[in-house]
This record gives C-alpha cells, sequence and structure tokens, in this order.
C-alpha cells in the first residue's frame, strides 16, 4: 500500500462490507465469540438479499437466543420453551403469504420441544427451522443436552456423559431428515469465513424453498458455546472441528426440492 | 497491473475481544490490543498495511463489528 492512504480507501464507493441494518444497532446479549450472533447476522443479510424483510416473521424460542428479536429487526413473536415450531404452524397457516421461520437452540429444539419439531416436520409445514446446535444448555449454565456428545463433560454430566446412564446423543437432523415432510436438510457451521458462506447460501435455499409450498427446510448449525464448554472462543471452534464435527458431520442431508 | 488495496474499520467499543477475526486473516492484520474498550474487552486492532479487503475477518465476526474498504489501484 506505497503511496494510498487510509482514508483515500475508506470511501462510501470503496465499502464493500457492513453490518446489515436488518440488525438493530443494540449489542448482542451472546458471549464474545459465540455462533448465533454470526447466524443472526447472516439470516439477516439473507432476508435483505432476497427482499422478503417485510414478509417475514421470525420465532425466538427459549434459550440463550430468547431476546433474538431485539437484534433482528424484523416482525417477530417469542415461543414457550420448544413450542417455536407449532407457533410458527399457526401464523404460516393463518398467513400463508408471509416467509415463517423458527430459530431455536438444540435445548429448545431436541429437548422440550422434541415433539413439536417432529410433527411440524412430519406434517410437513411450508416453514424454515434453523437449529442451533452447541451440544449444550448454553442460557442455563452448560447442562448436558440430548445432544452432548458420549463423553463430553458439562456441569450435569462433570465426568462426560456416561451414555449407559445418560442415554445417546440425538441427531435430530438425520431423524427429521426420514420424515416426508421435510424437502430440504442441511447441516452447516459459521466458525471460518468459508463455511459462513456456506451457511449462509444453504438458508437463501430454506427461505427459496418456502416458495415452492412443499414442506419444511431445516438448517442445522453446529456452534460453539465457549461458556459452557469452558474454552476460550479460538478454542472452542477447534475443539467443534475436532469433537462435534465428526458426529455431526456438515453436509445436505436431503435435497429434495424438484 | 491492478492491484487490490483494502482497509477495515472495527467499532472497537463493540468489539468484544473474541479473536475470532485473527485467524481468519490471510494477510494477518489483526491483532488484539493491550487497551480495553469501555466494556474492559481487548479489542481487535489492524496492526499492518497488508489488508485486501477480503471480507474474511467482518464475514466471521459474531458481533459485526467490522467494515471493509477495498479499492483497486492501477
Ligand atoms: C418451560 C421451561 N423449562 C425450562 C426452562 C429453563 N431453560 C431456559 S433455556 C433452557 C435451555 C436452552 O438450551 P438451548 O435451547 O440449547 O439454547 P442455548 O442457550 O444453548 O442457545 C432451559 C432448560 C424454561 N425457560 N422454560
Ligand atoms: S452461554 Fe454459550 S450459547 Fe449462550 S451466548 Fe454464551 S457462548 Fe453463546
Ligand atoms: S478484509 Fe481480509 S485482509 Fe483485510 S483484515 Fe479482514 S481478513 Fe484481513
Ligand atoms: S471477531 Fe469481531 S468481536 Fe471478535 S475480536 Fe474480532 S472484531 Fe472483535
Ligand atoms: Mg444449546
Amino acid at each position: 500500500m506505497a503511496n494510498i492512504t487510509k482514508e483515500e480507501i475508506r470511501k462510501p464507493e470503496n465499502l464493500v462490507y457492513k453490518k446489515t441494518d436488518l440488525l438493530t444497532d443494540k449489542a448482542l446479549s451472546y458471549c464474545p465469540g459465540c455462533g448465533h450472533g454470526t447466524t443472526h447476522r447472516i439470516i439477516m443479510e439473507v432476508l435483505e438479499e432476497m427482499d422478503i424483510q417485510d414478509k417475514t416473521i421470525g420465532i425466538a424460542p427459549v434459550g440463550c437466543s430468547v431476546l433474538a428479536y431485539d437484534f433482528m429487526n424484523i416482525d417477530m413473536q417469542q415461543a414457550a420453551h420448544g413450542r417455536a415450531p407449532a407457533l410458527a404452524t399457526a401464523i404460516k397457516r393463518l398467513m400463508p403469504e408471509k416467509f415463517v421461520f423458527t430459530y431455536q437452540g438444540d435445548g429448545d429444539l431436541a429437548a422440550i420441544g422434541t415433539a413439536e419439531t417432529i410433527h411440524a416436520c412430519n406434517r410437513g409445514e411450508n416453514i424454515v427451522i434453523i437449529f442451533i446446535n452447541n451440544g449444550i444448555y448454553g442460557m442455563t449454565g452448560g447442562q448436558m443436552a440430548p445432544t452432548t456428545l458420549p463423553g463430553m463433560k458439562s456441569s450435569t454430566s462433570p465426568y462426560g456423559r456416561d451414555t449407559h446412564l445418560m442415554g445417546n446423543p440425538l441427531k435430530m437432523t438425520e431423524l427429521v431428515a426420514q420424515l416426508p415432510g421435510t424437502i430440504y436438510v442441511t447441516r452447516q457451521s459459521v466458525h471460518t469465513p468459508s463455511n459462513v458462506r456456506k451457511t449462509k447460501k444453504a438458508i437463501r435455499k430454506a427461505f427459496e424453498n418456502q416458495k415452492l409450498n412443499k414442506g419444511v427446510s431445516f438448517v442445522e448449525v453446529v456452534s460453539n458455546c465457549n461458556s459452557g464448554w469452558k474454552m476460550t472462543p479460538v478454542q472452542s471452534n477447534k475443539w467443534m472441528e475436532e469433537n462435534m464435527f465428526p458426529f455431526y458431520p456438515l453436509g445436505d442431508i436431503k435435497v429434495n426440492t424438484d | 497491473m491492478a492491484k487490490v488495496v483494502g482497509d477495515i474499520v472495527i467499532d472497537i467499543e463493540k468489539c468484544k475481544g473474541c479473536g475470532v477475526c485473527i485467524p481468519a486473516c490471510p494477510q494477518d492484520v489483526i491483532s488484539l490490543s493491550k487497551n480495553v474498550n469501555g466494556k474492559g474487552y481487548n479489542y481487535a486492532e489492524p496492526v499492518n498495511d497488508d489488508c485486501t479487503g477480503c471480507m474474511n475477518c467482518a464475514i466471521v465476526c459474531p458481533d459485526g463489528v467490522i467494515t471493509v474498504y477495498r479499492k483497486k489501484i492501477e
């Protein structure tokens, strides 16, 4: 950068990336480095690029992302714990012209909300489900979730999850892929630039699918909970690659959109 | 030959010092400051002029606090 000043580069015509206005200016309530924030941002970028922000209704869960409606500058409704797919069902059926999505953690979607998730997916509701799987109950202090890996430590499995005593982790994404009501089921992550780009494409596809009126598009984002895992954000992303991805492999599981 | 130069602006008061942007930068532009912001976080800051405006750092920043500029120079 020999003979050009920063002021010459920092001109409006050279702007290539800034936070979308569909995220409010409130500071996110998430811990430093948490994938919830990244996922919020790319959902909002997709809505902006599709120009459907005025036609979209999001459902916030219970969990760390309970306040998602404070950050996503669109119409939102907050559901009782685990009930987001039921609420989304009602909203989409009453307002079929709207794009409707849920945003749910693994405790919300795969524990208390298992029934709602499975039945909405089996009925083939025409909604998008975004599933943030960090293998733990982040909000309440890092308790074991159905998604916690075998041997993984949590505040309620301090010696690691013993599957004989505590049962096996639940792969909700593989499970819903078996149901006739899902048309697109994929697992992604948001910890590197290339993964963020892939996840954004998947979320875009999920929202585009809603125009087909054919069923649920389900996007799992394997994410970190560095506070619950008791690691730094960068360590947690590495741990996620080494431990979460072998058990929760990334990629499309079902694409049935034709 | 046309060359691309870039620059980033970090909203240091909103940065949480998570460091996720650091390994994402192919040019090793970013480092955490020894100073802290109003919330007590060691915020991220550019430490050299090698930015190409590739946007990697901004794309992975969980708090969306990085703005990126890119300019072609002849
Ligand atoms: C009916 C009910 N039961 C239990 C709780 C307590 N609770 C709050 S958040 C949560 C788990 C959230 O975990 P997850 O969905 O994985 O979200 P994360 O915080 O990890 O993103 C629980 C059990 C509650 N708020 N309401
Ligand atoms: S507790 Fe975990 S999931 Fe919740 S904001 Fe912190 S890092 Fe994210
Ligand atoms: S835009 Fe690219 S080169 Fe510039 S600081 Fe960010 S990651 Fe590094
Ligand atoms: S990723 Fe964002 S919040 Fe984290 S250190 Fe970098 S600029 Fe700050
Ligand atoms: Mg969780």
